[in-house]
């Protein structure tokens, strides 16, 4: 068990495992791992970013909903409010129609009240000069006579 | 299991089961097999790193790139918590050593006698199979981390301030012998206690896998029908299994304490007393 040779033979091996090991093992596999945990790194905050950016978009959805929630509803009121004064309209129309219908139907009866009237005084007279010849048996001449009858049948 | 009929009883067994293979006269003997070991387990980890870190990916990892990265991002981490210089050389050194130490002590878990068995079989007379529980082995590695002890020292504080470091500090130029020899036997105890503490437990948990081996020397597979025998052979298999179990902890904290102490020792290096 005493020193010797072999003491320097291990040195050269141990130095020349040491410079393969710094030469060709340790760059590449840190390499490898520093690599990787960018990536892992990248991926996290990429990840991160898009959890955020979906967040953004779903509350701009959220605003874009409200908005068109609140025209619709605006709109649908107005609409509502268009077709009741529609209706007040045309019944406003209806009604003037009616009015202007009633008046029509009341000038009208009284036309045909007063023709009526006419006619029948005529009719009336007509009888009265009939009665009267009648009665009195041609004594009336028409024409002498035409004055009071105008003056009777115009009472009637 | 032990089926050993070395000459020399017991002793003759643990005896030839902690002579290395030599080669060479003097100071200039090779321990062949320490050396093979430590040189095949150093290539199956560089070899078996380097499968995983050619073909490294950043996207989604195999098994064993992951487990590559898991081995790095450990060692990485235990350098960054104690080492705050700039060195391209610390952490791939730390990796190296801890997976390194790690297998050579792992050897310690292969039964004891089946490697040099099958040496034997083809004419190797001796082989320690754990590199670790070669005291030249655990030095090599702590006289490298020395060595590189005095040039984080020189890096970090220039020569003179090295200098300044051995010579002058901690009782000023009056106590300037003092202050050299405190420093000489600080410094030597940072390689010393690596290699010491590293072969010792390993050497010793060898030891005992020896010595729990012990319980069926000389027995051969017919001789097991004796209840004594089958007893003996019983005795083993459960020493053995515990002592195995209870050495995975030892290999894996023995390689881990390695590491941490070339780190905390160069990072003392680099930063002013």
């Amino acid at each position: 068990m005493n020193i010797n040779a072999t003491l320097l033979g291990q040195i050269l091996v141990f130095a020349a495992l040491v410079w393969f090991t710094m030469k060709f093992i340790w760059p590449q596999v840190i390499k490898a791992i520093d690599q990787r945990n960018k990536e892992i790194a990248d991926g996290l905050e990429a990840a991160a970013r898009g959890r955020s950016e979906l967040d953004a978009a779903q509350d701009r959805v959220e605003a874009l909903v409200g908005q068109a929630r609140g025209q619709a509803s605006r709109i649908i009121d107005q609409a509502n409010g268009r077709a009741a004064r529609i209706v007040e309209e045309a019944r406003e129309e209806g009604e003037r129609e009616r009015q202007r219908l009633v008046g029509l139907a009341h000038s009208e009866i009284e036309r045909e009240t007063s023709r009526a009237r006419d006619e029948l005084r005529e009719q009336v007279a007509l009888l009265a000069i009939a009665g009267a010849e009648k009665i009195l048996q041609r004594e009336i001449d028409r024409s002498a006579h035409g004055e009071m009858l105008e003056r009777f049948t115009s009472r009637i | 299991m032990a089926a050993e009929s070395g000459a020399g009883g017991s002793a003759g067994y643990i005896e030839h089961h902690l002579t290395n293979l030599q080669v060479g006269e003097g100071f200039w003997t090779f321990h062949v097999d320490s050396l093979f070991y430590s040189v095949l387990l150093g290539v199956l980890f560089a070899g078996s790193f380097y499968f995983a870190a050619r073909r490294a990916t950043a996207g989604v990892p195999g098994r064993w790139q992951s487990f590559v990265e898991m081995m790095v991002d450990f060692v990485n981490t235990q350098v960054k918590d104690a080492y705050h210089g700039p060195s391209k050389l610390l952490a791939p050194l730390a990796l190296t050593i801890f997976c390194w130490v790690f297998l050579m002590n792992f050897m310690d878990l292969v039964p004891v006698d089946l490697l040099p068995r099958i040496g034997e079989l083809m004419g190797i007379k001796y082989m320690k199979v754990v590199p670790s529980t070669d005291l030249n082995i655990t030095f090599g590695l702590s006289v490298a981390v020395f060595l590189l002890i005095i040039v984080f020292s020189i890096r970090a504080k220039g020569l003179g301030g090295f200098g300044k470091e051995i010579f002058l500090k901690p009782f000023g130029k009056w106590l300037l012998p003092f202050n050299v020899t405190l420093k000489v036997v600080e410094e030597l105890a940072k390689p010393m206690s690596l290699a010491l503490r590293l072969f010792g437990n390993l050497y010793a948990g060898e030891l005992i896998f020896i010595l729990i081996a012990l319980f069926t020397l000389g027995n051969t597979l017919t001789s097991l029908v004796t209840s004594a025998a089958a007893f003996s052979f019983l005795v083993q298999f459960a020493l053995g299994l515990a002592w195995a179990l209870f050495h995975i902890l030892v290999i894996t904290l023995q390689a881990f304490i390695f590491m941490m102490l070339t780190i905390v020792y160069l990072s003392m290096a680099s930063e002013e007393h």
